[in-house]
């Protein structure tokens, strides 16, 4: 068989597997909507989570062995494709926390056989959730001069200090936390990357509040907690080239500018038509707003060819490269500026926060918006992606900081 | 910064040092979590009347001090760098100027003098949309024996819960979309027939939704001409969006503030963050756009005491450039605080919040750069 026509077969049996196994009333939900509190919708979920997991189509580029399902990228896009055509998602991900997307694809590529056996089925499940124990108030973009610390006690760590912003570490079981196990030596190179189970005694965490009014991410303490030597990922003290490699795999995957239709969201155009009105010739009336949407439009459009391009140059391989900056940069400027023109053309009705004046689509798109201003902070901020692109791509000397 | 007189200097540092002392941030995130029904505090509100704010654009005969609005406009930068929340701009701004450009003797000899003794609270209704579109105007005043009848709805108006007294544009004429037609009637805020709702806003202020079904007014209810009210409402909505704007200039002059204050501190790499390049031009940028913005501010709010004719130009250009100022200043206050920023402890949020609404309030950029081409005549 050519690969085209595998390609079509493995597409029309992709079809079939979906159809017989999506539960319909998740049709068009969004995992949020889910996770709030229908429990019909729920228990719908939990069987399309438990179905997926079985196929191995949560990480299908994972290695059968470890939960996933042996498949090339290719085909997982296939897979993508055929799950938005029929309003179906994969729940996986977003259950397993950082575990998919993150800790994941690097302990593949840094792990001991223990660990991946021990660690990778649990994620490609979505049964155990992962936090990311990085930032700390001192070390933000500049991650390096973090003081969490981890003293070598001969078969485990015994970890003391504070990280910030963990998002997810009050729901997570496991952490992924960088630490300094050789404060001697030179910023860069005393650093190890060590896995914690969050429920034990040493582990504490305040979730802090957010201007969206979620209240996604954590201040973590450390106190005494322990980690075991074997789940030390990669060499220690060389948790450094781990975590460059980890923070690849965040940047890819926030490459993607929303391109998910989520509770059928209207289309940005659509919605403007809608509240702002159109002169008798179908266009838009406010001439002003028509060209800012066009232009975002436009630039939606070009990152979505530019996602194309360079998966077709790499020959359906999505690289981890220095390309990733530049996608996530411009996708979180394409979502942002979305954002803002979503609120500006509802006008009134896009600046409300609670009561009976607002529908709730309104209400949910002032969140997202305020939201939506962590993407250019969180996974390396847009002035550190730009250092990346001008250092990594771009050769030109280094400022500040190795990318 | 505009030459101030002595006294408009005296204003400023008094309007200055009240709001920091009696009127911060702390005090407005404390209104927020209170939900108070107004949303303001009461003793806030009394003291601005105290002050004598409540009557700076007022003539001394109806019990103000006439001292225009750019004076006025000195208190409003201050209050805006505290987000102090009152009703002083619906009503002694806004309100006091629909009457002090429309008005006959008689309300303007019932109402002044008590907008200046904070007594009555008199606010503008005016859209009936999520945007402003004034010209919209659906509502209906149909003539009755002695008066006029009003059926709609009006929306998005400022305290309009707090409110004793509404000046709603209505439709005696025309068609939605045009701009000859409309009236303006002064209606007390308790009148039979009116129901008021509060909306929720994100930046925690009273607005309301009021809906007028059958409501009766007198002839002598009437703002101004009958049919010929929209130059009135332009005229009145133009002193709005300059103080508006002076307001906006005070709440991006405390993001930029607090934005340069971080760079100067925070560290990263062994060095403040501002020492970045990329974030030192930002700063520059913004405080550029500051400056530029100021001095439309300061241009159209002299051209309204001054009378001068191009002042709806200049008023639709503070608006206009002010905003942009305002969404970029509140854009980068976020990012360049990073995570701290996205944290609902710290205050950037509140302005970042407020800083929409205001954009939102009075015409957007668009409708404003729309109106400056109009006004330009192409
Ligand atoms: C919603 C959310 C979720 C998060 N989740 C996690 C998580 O799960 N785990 C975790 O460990 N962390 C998490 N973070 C933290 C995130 O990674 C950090 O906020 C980020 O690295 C920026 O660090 P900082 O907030 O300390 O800002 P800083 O590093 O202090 O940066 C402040 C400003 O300075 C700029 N800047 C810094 N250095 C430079 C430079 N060299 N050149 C130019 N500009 C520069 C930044 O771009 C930013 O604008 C999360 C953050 C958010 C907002």
């Amino acid at each position: 068989m050519n690969a085209s026509v595998e390609q079509q077969a493995f597409r029309s049996d992709a079809r079939d597997w979906l159809a017989a196994n999506f539960p319909p009333a998740l049709k068009d939900k969004s995992y949020r909507a889910l996770a709030d509190k229908d429990p019909a919708l729920a228990a719908d979920l939990e069987v399309w989570r438990s179905r997926l997991a079985g196929k191995g189509w949560g990480a299908p580029t994972w290695p059968a062995e470890y939960g996933g399902a042996g498949l090339g990228h290719p085909q997982a896009k296939v897979i993508q494709e055929e799950m938005e055509a029929i309003g179906a998602f994969n729940p996986i991900p977003t259950l397993a926390g950082m575990g998919v997307t993150m800790v994941g694809p690097t302990m593949l590529e840094y792990g001991t056989d223990d660990q991946k056996a021990r660690h990778l089925r649990g994620m490609a499940s979505g049964e155990v959730r992962w936090c990311l124990g990085l930032s700390e108030p001192n070390a933000g973009s500049d991650l390096a001069s973090l003081g969490t610390k981890a003293e070598d006690k001969g078969d485990h760590f015994v970890v003391n200090g504070q990280k910030i912003w963990t998002s997810g570490a009050d729901i997570s079981q496991w952490c992924g936390a960088l630490v300094r196990t050789d404060p001697a030596k030179p910023k860069r190179d005393g650093i190890s990357f060590v896995l914690l189970p969050m429920d034990q005694p040493g582990v504490r965490t305040r979730p802090i509040p957010l201007i969206s009014g979620a209240s996604p991410f954590c201040e973590t303490y450390f106190d005494d907690a322990r980690a075991d030597k074997a789940d030390l990922l990669g060499e220690l003290n060389d948790g450094w080239s781990v975590i460059k490699r980890l923070l690849q795999h965040e940047r890819q995957s926030q490459t993607s500018a929303g391109r998910r239709k989520l509770d059928n969201e209207e289309p940005l155009q659509d919605l403007a038509k809608r509240y702002v009105g159109t002169d008798a010739d179908g266009t838009l009336s406010d001439k002003d707003l028509r060209a800012r949407l066009t232009d975002n439009l436009m630039a939606a459009k070009a990152h979505e060819l530019t996602i194309a391009r360079i998966t077709a140059e790499a020959r359906g391989q999505v690289k981890v490269s220095a390309a990733a900056s530049i996608l996530k940069n411009s996708a979180t400027r394409v979502a942002q500026t979305k954002a803002e023109l979503k609120m500006e053309i509802m006008g009134a009705q896009g600046v409300g926060w609670d009561g009976e004046a607002y529908e709730a689509d309104e209400l949910a798109s002032v969140r997202e918006w305020l939201f939506g201003k962590a993407a250019s902070i969180y996974g390396g901020s847009f002035e550190v992606q730009y250092n990346i692109i001008s250092k990594n791509i771009l050769g030109l000397p280094e400022t500040t900081q190795k990318g | 910064m505009a030459a101030l007189s002595e006294e408009q200097s005296i204003i400023r540092d008094q309007a200055k040092a009240w709001a920091v002392e009696q009127a911060p941030v702390q005090a407005f995130r404390a209104v927020r979590d209170a939900h108070l029904p107004g949303a303001f505090e009461p003793k806030t509100w009394a003291a601005m009347a105290e002050l004598g704010w409540t009557g700076i654009v007022i003539p001394e005969a109806y019990g103000g001090s006439d001292l225009g609005y750019l004076t006025f406009g000195l208190v409003l930068e201050e209050l805006g760098r505290n987000l102090t929340a009152a009703p002083l701009f619906a009503s002694a701004l806004v309100g006091a100027s629909a009457l002090l450009l429309g008005g006959n003797e008689a309300q303007k000899r019932a109402l002044l003098p008590e907008i200046a003794k904070g007594q009555a609270i008199v606010t503008l209704a005016v859209d009936e949309g999520p945007r402003h579109a004034p010209a919209a105007t659906a509502m209906t005043a149909v003539a009755e024996a002695g008066g006029f009848r009003l059926d709609g709805e009006k929306t998005f108006v400022l305290e309009g819960m707090a409110a004793t007294h509404l000046i709603v544009a209505a439709r005696t004429a025309g068609r939605p979309g045009e701009t000859a037609g409309i009236t303006l009637f002064l209606v007390p805020a308790d009148a039979a027939g009116i129901r008021r709702a509060p909306i929720g806003t994100m930046d925690s202020r009273g607005y309301a939704t009021i809906r007028f079904d059958g409501v009766a007014v007198p002839a002598d209810a009437v703002l101004g001409a009958v049919d010929g009210g929209f130059p009135l409402l332009d005229a009145t909505m133009d002193r709005a969006r300059a103080g508006l704007a002076a307001e906006m200039l005070g709440t991006a002059a405390a993001a930029f503030d607090l934005t340069l204050d971080y760079l100067k501190t925070r560290k990263q790499f062994g060095r403040v963050i501002g020492s970045f390049q990329a974030l030192g031009h930002r700063a520059a940028a913004l405080f550029s756009s500051l400056e530029l913005a100021r001095s439309c501010v300061e241009a159209a709010l002299q051209a309204l005491d001054d009378g001068a004719p191009d002042a709806a130009q200049l008023c639709s250009l503070a608006k206009a450039r002010m905003g942009e100022c305002l969404y970029d200043m509140s854009n980068d206050l976020i990012q360049i605080h990073g995570g701290i920023g996205m944290t609902d402890e710290f205050d950037a949020g509140l302005y970042l919040k407020r800083a929409r609404v205001l954009e939102a309030a009075f015409g957007n950029r668009a409708f404003h750069r729309d109106r400056y081409a109009r006004l330009l005549g192409y």
